[in-house]
């Protein structure tokens, strides 16, 4: 099980968070005109790093803050967490 | 009754305080401090088993978690355990234990024909051999091989035992209590450490209770037991027994398990029999000592047959012999150490040894002790069935790839020592690439990919002098990086035998001609000929050779196994061992009962239970409740004998008749305030939002960003920047969390704040014709006619004084209102609600009658809205707002979205108006075409319609509208049901929805 930095509260268990994918898969802006190639790769592909991965958790059984998580997929080591507002 | 191999000394047992035991429906006797297996062996008794597959008779190898043989059955009934390793089991008065995988007893199995027929089920013979004619598999061989594979029998009844989980954290974590244990804790201890240290075994020590060593001026158990004593008199040292700590998970996530109560004679009820730690350390020292390799020789599995130092650990701990003719064989001197302790109980052995000569310190004493030594001999092969009588002993010839001359020794046991095998499990778990060490001819820990640390004779360093040093060095140098304090403890000096190198020989030749069976993996019963024909087949891979020759792969996890099946493979392929790489250690280090692992999530414990606040008043109201997610709501109020659908019935056409009432509490209420709220629910929601007038409800329906429908309800607006909206009870969580993510990641300049009031709101439905005149009675001063309170009209009131919201909404699709008050008011309003309208014949509906009422009305709920259909498919179009985007409207053009063949929601009846259709049958056009019947659609929600008393059902189906008039049939394989139905409208009762607006 992860221990992860919430920016808000500190480290917790993982099972106080749940996932929330890639945090550089932006929706694309309402009212534009999107391709169907970009709202299909926005809605269904994403890049499946084996390493570094910047991701999204919500500390649902905390404070419910959405936040930015740096982790390397194949060894969990989490190297960095930070708000939305700030840059991992 | 005598024990006729227990010693009169020796041993860490109280031979005042005998205890009472069974095996195999036979009474023995054993003393406090024994182990099951122990006390066995004090009985003279080394048949426990059988092995796996073959059947052959299998005694005891080790004396701890090591053990391959020794599985067995525990108690009867609900208490019974499969699988306990008599090694591990403390002996306590009255433990009833049995033998497995024999039948009709352990002395003669029936299945021992299986080693008869051994050449029929060499390894992969399972691949071979059932593949043809397919269909047997699931009939005929699975079940029969079922019956035959050779484990303990699960429990039928449930667990009577208590199980309990506990969360620490930790700066130093120390597993294994042996030299480096102790001295690490210690020494991290005493420089300011959180520490907790964990021996799986009753008594701290490890090796220091059986070697014969001095630290200091004391012995080795001496120094064991002060330092001990000296840990659990610190206050920031959390020291305990009996505590496995089996799995290295990530972030340096430690779990053990706790044995409480097994070992208590009469232990009080109320403790829990095991705990499961969940342990965060910091940092983790690995100090899990090391396990003795078998040797490999012809019949090396016959009971009788064990490890050298398990024999020593027998006398040592518990005074017990293993035997009193003993052969020893080695490839090292440890295994003098066995011989010399069985001289000093006067006992001669027969030492055995592969290597031309060794100037070991143990080896010299040995020969000072007058015991009798053969270098340069192996044991080639053994006799006796049931237990082993004779070793065949040869002189091996010079490249040792056989025998110059065969002798037969008789004895009664064998003891084997192949060198030692440092425990690197955890290490390995937690990430960390081990490497072979040449001089050990093992893996050893390398670079730690986690904050672990292995030390002592798991990291290689077999001697006491070392393994102090790294305890105490380590112990200081983790703790420092934590605690900065620079407190340093210096290792006590110590004194040991000294020893000569080992010889790399494992595997014995067989003699001439000969085709012993040679065990390599004693548990999955692997043996050489099975190694050697899998890569005579082409398997290569070590990770390949494992899985078709299960080797490694048995509860035991290989722990004597896996370097012997390596060194083989390598020597056959004439690789080196590092070539050949190791399979992978995965946790449980040993078996844990999962009962451990469940804790007390156990039945209604499983999750936490939402309860309205008008529950209590359900209950005195025979009210029949059902999980509704985590709630528990009421589905129907039992009268008299009814069933559920005749209650159901009555309830329901009460409603359209009447009034009824139903708790609505469960449903999601999510408080959204702030300027931009109007805004977001129109990015939300599919339909416009803007222009809702404060007061007003509106219906809406939200969803995925790929099209599909995710949930729908009411939303109202309290007052210009505020609403109130509801979800449905499955959805509550999710959408509140859906709501978040948009609101903080995807537009965070709107500003807006969402709340979850759920359980702050208790709520009444009040629905059917004379609900009005029940609203009147209810809030005397209110305008409630329908044009002072029209259709999805909101108004807050004054319930007798508690503030009220008043929704004008329905589900039921008959005239009704929604009444919210505060929780604690709950029970107030309801009992004020029933009072009030018991003129008008009010009852109570619970959630069978609420399905009935929107199914019959065609109103789409969770088993529509499942996540595989968009609004067209539920005829929710007019719901899509063609002004503004919204979340998911850019894939709602999609091209299979636009496919005119989708499947679509309609309603269903039975032709014959009387068979209830099962919820989930497929609907087909043929019920006789071939297999597979090509499905058209399925049945989603059944009921009984109480408006035209027959059955009434929503389906998905495809074409959908277009089938109305046409005949199908519903068929449930499950339910062995065919019924011709005939396609309608999915709104059954009042389709313009006239009654909800009168």
């Amino acid at each position: 099980m992860l221990e992860i930095k919430c920016p808000y509260c500190g480290s917790r268990s993982q099972n106080e968070f749940s996932y929330g994918g890639d945090s550089n898969a932006k929706r694309p802006e309402l009212g534009k005109e999107v391709s169907d190639k970009d709202w299909d790769n926005f809605i269904y592909l994403r890049k499946n790093p084996r390493g570094k991965h910047s991701e999204l958790w919500h500390h649902v059984a905390g404070c419910r803050q959405w936040f930015k998580v740096l982790r390397d997929t194949s060894t969990h080591e989490i190297f960095k967490t930070a708000k939305l507002t700030d840059e991992l | 009754m005598t024990q006729k191999y227990r010693l009169d000394k020796e041993g860490y047992i109280n031979r005042e305080k005998s205890i009472s035991f069974k095996f195999n429906g036979k009474k023995y006797f054993g003393y406090q401090g024994d182990t099951l297996a122990s006390a066995l062996l004090a009985n003279g008794i080394h048949l426990v088993g059988r092995s796996f597959k073959y059947h052959r008779p299998r005694g005891f190898i080790g004396a701890k978690e090591d053990e391959p043989n020794a599985k067995v059955q525990l108690y009867k009934g609900a208490k019974t355990e499969p699988n306990a390793v008599a090694t591990e089991i403390e002996l306590v008065e009255g433990l009833v234990a049995k033998s497995q995988n024999c039948w009709p007893s352990v002395s003669f199995d029936f299945g021992a024909i299986n080693n008869f027929l051994s050449r029929f089920f060499p390894a992969g013979f399972y691949y071979k051999t059932f593949m043809w004619p397919k269909s047997f598999w699931y009939r005929i061989y699975e079940p029969i091989i079922r019956k035959t594979a050779g484990l303990g029998v699960a429990p039928l009844k449930p667990d009577p035992d208590r199980y309990e989980h506990k969360f620490e954290h930790c700066d130093v974590l120390v597993v294994g209590s042996g030299p480096s244990g102790l001295g690490s804790a210690l020494a991290a201890a005493k420089n300011g450490a959180r520490v907790i240290l964990a021996e799986d075994k009753s008594k701290f020590g490890g090796s220091l209770l059986t070697d014969q060593v001095t630290i200091g001026n004391k012995t080795g158990k001496e120094w064991a037991d002060e330092t001990v004593e000296q840990l659990k008199s610190l206050p920031n040292v959390v020291i305990k027994n009996r505590s496995q700590v089996f799995g290295y998970y990530d972030h340096n996530m430690m779990v053990m398990f706790e044995r409480t109560k097994d070992h208590i004679e009469s232990p009080n009820k109320y403790i829990p029999r095991q705990k499961l730690w969940y342990i965060r350390a910091k940092e983790v020292l690995v100090s899990t000592g090391s396990i003795e390799r078998p040797l490999i020789f012809g019949n090396n599995d016959r009971p009788g047959i064990l490890l050298a130092s398990a024999a020593k650990e027998y006398i040592k701990k518990y005074g017990v012999l293993v035997g009193k003719k003993p052969v020893i064989f080695t490839n090292n001197d440890s295994a003098y150490d066995t011989a010399i302790e069985f001289k000093k109980n006067g006992i001669s052995p027969l030492v055995v040894d592969i290597r031309k000569n060794s100037e070991g310190a143990a080896v010299k004493e040995a020969r000072g002790l007058g015991i009798n030594i053969k270098f340069s001999h192996a044991v080639a092969n053994t006799k006796g069935y049931l237990k082993v009588n004779s070793a065949i002993v040869g002189k091996l010839n010079n490249d040792k790839s056989g025998y110059e001359s065969l002798e037969n020794i008789p004895c009664d046991c064998i003891c084997v020592s192949g060198n030692w095998t440092p425990t690197v499990h955890l290490a390995s778990q937690s990430g960390n690439k081990l490497k072979f060490d040449e001089i050990i001819s093992a893996f050893i820990p390398n670079q730690s990919r986690q904050n672990e640390t292995t030390i002592g004779s798991a990291n290689g360093s077999f001697t006491l002098k070392k393994s102090l040093e790294d305890g105490f060095n380590k112990g200081f140098e983790v703790s420092n990086k934590l605690t900065k304090k620079n407190i340093k403890s210096d290792p006590p000096t110590s004194n040991e035998k000294s020893y000569d190198n080992y010889e790399k020989f494992w595997c014995m030749p067989l003699p001439e001609n000969k085709q012993y069976k040679r065990c390599v993996d004693f548990q999955n019963d692997v043996y050489v000929s099975d190694i050697e024909l899998a890569i005579r087949e082409g398997f290569r891979s070590i990770e390949h050779v494992k899985r078709y020759t299960t080797l490694g792969m048995a509860t035991d996890q290989g722990k004597t196994s896996n370097l012997n099946g390596l060194q083989l493979v390598s020597n056959i392929e004439n690789k080196i061992v590092p070539e050949v790489g190791h399979t992978t250690f995965r946790p449980p280090y040993t078996p844990v009962t999962i009962g451990t692992i469940v804790g007390r999530e156990v039945g209604k414990h499983y999750r936490p239970t939402r309860k309205s606040p008008m529950h209590s008043w359900h209950e005195k109201n025979n009210a029949v409740f059902v999980d509704a997610g985590l709630w528990l709501r009421p589905r129907y109020y039992k009268q008299g004998n009814e069933t559920l659908q005749q209650a159901a019935k009555r309830e329901g056409a009460n409603v359209r008749k009447n009034v009824g009432i139903c708790d609505v509490t469960s449903l999601g209420k999510i408080d959204i305030k702030g300027p931009d709220s109007a805004e977001f629910l129109n990015r939300i929601y599919t339909n416009a939002w803007m222009k809702l007038p404060v007061g007003k409800a509106r219906y809406g329906v939200m969803l995925r960003e790929d099209g599909m429908v995710f949930d729908d309800g009411t939303t109202t607006r309290i007052s210009e920047n505020h609403f109130h909206m509801t979800t449905t009870t499955a959805q509550a969580v999710n959408v509140l969390a859906h709501l978040e993510y948009y609101l903080q990641v995807v537009w965070p300049e709107l500003d807006v704040n969402v709340l979850s009031t759920t359980e702050q709101w208790a709520g009444a439905a009040v629905a059917g014709p004379k609900s009005r005149e029940l609203l009147k009675k209810l809030f005397p001063e209110m305008d409630v006619s329908s044009e002072g309170f029209p259709f999805m009209g909101f108004k807050e009131e004054n319930l007798s004084g508690i503030p009220a919201r008043v929704f004008r909404i329905s589900f039921s699709g008959e005239l009704a209102y929604e009444i919210n008050v505060e929780s604690n008011h709950g029970v107030f309003m309801w009992e004020k609600i029933m009072s009030l309208g018991k003129n008008m014949g009010i009852q109570p509906y619970g959630t069978e009658a609420l399905s009935t009422l929107r199914i019959e009305m065609g109103h789409v709920a969770g088993s529509e809205i499942d996540g595989r259909t968009i609004p067209s498919d539920l005829s929710l179009e007019g719901m899509l707002s063609k002004k503004k985007d919204f979340v998911g409207k850019r894939s709602l053009n999609r091209e299979a979205f636009l496919n005119p063949d989708r499947e679509k929601v309609v309603g269903v009846i039975p032709v014959d108006k009387k068979t209830m259709i099962p919820e989930g049958s497929h609907l087909v056009k043929d019920k006789n075409a071939a297999l597979p019947n090509p499905k058209l659609g399925h049945i989603s929600a059944s009921c009984w319609s109480v408006e035209y008393n027959n059955p009434f059902s929503l389906a998905i189906l495809k074409e959908g509208k277009k089938r109305i008039g046409e005949k199908l049939y519903a068929l449930s394989p499950l339910k062995n049901k065919s019924i011709e139905v005939e396609v309608v409208s999915s709104h059954y009762v009042d389709p313009k929805g006239e009654r909800v607006r009168s």
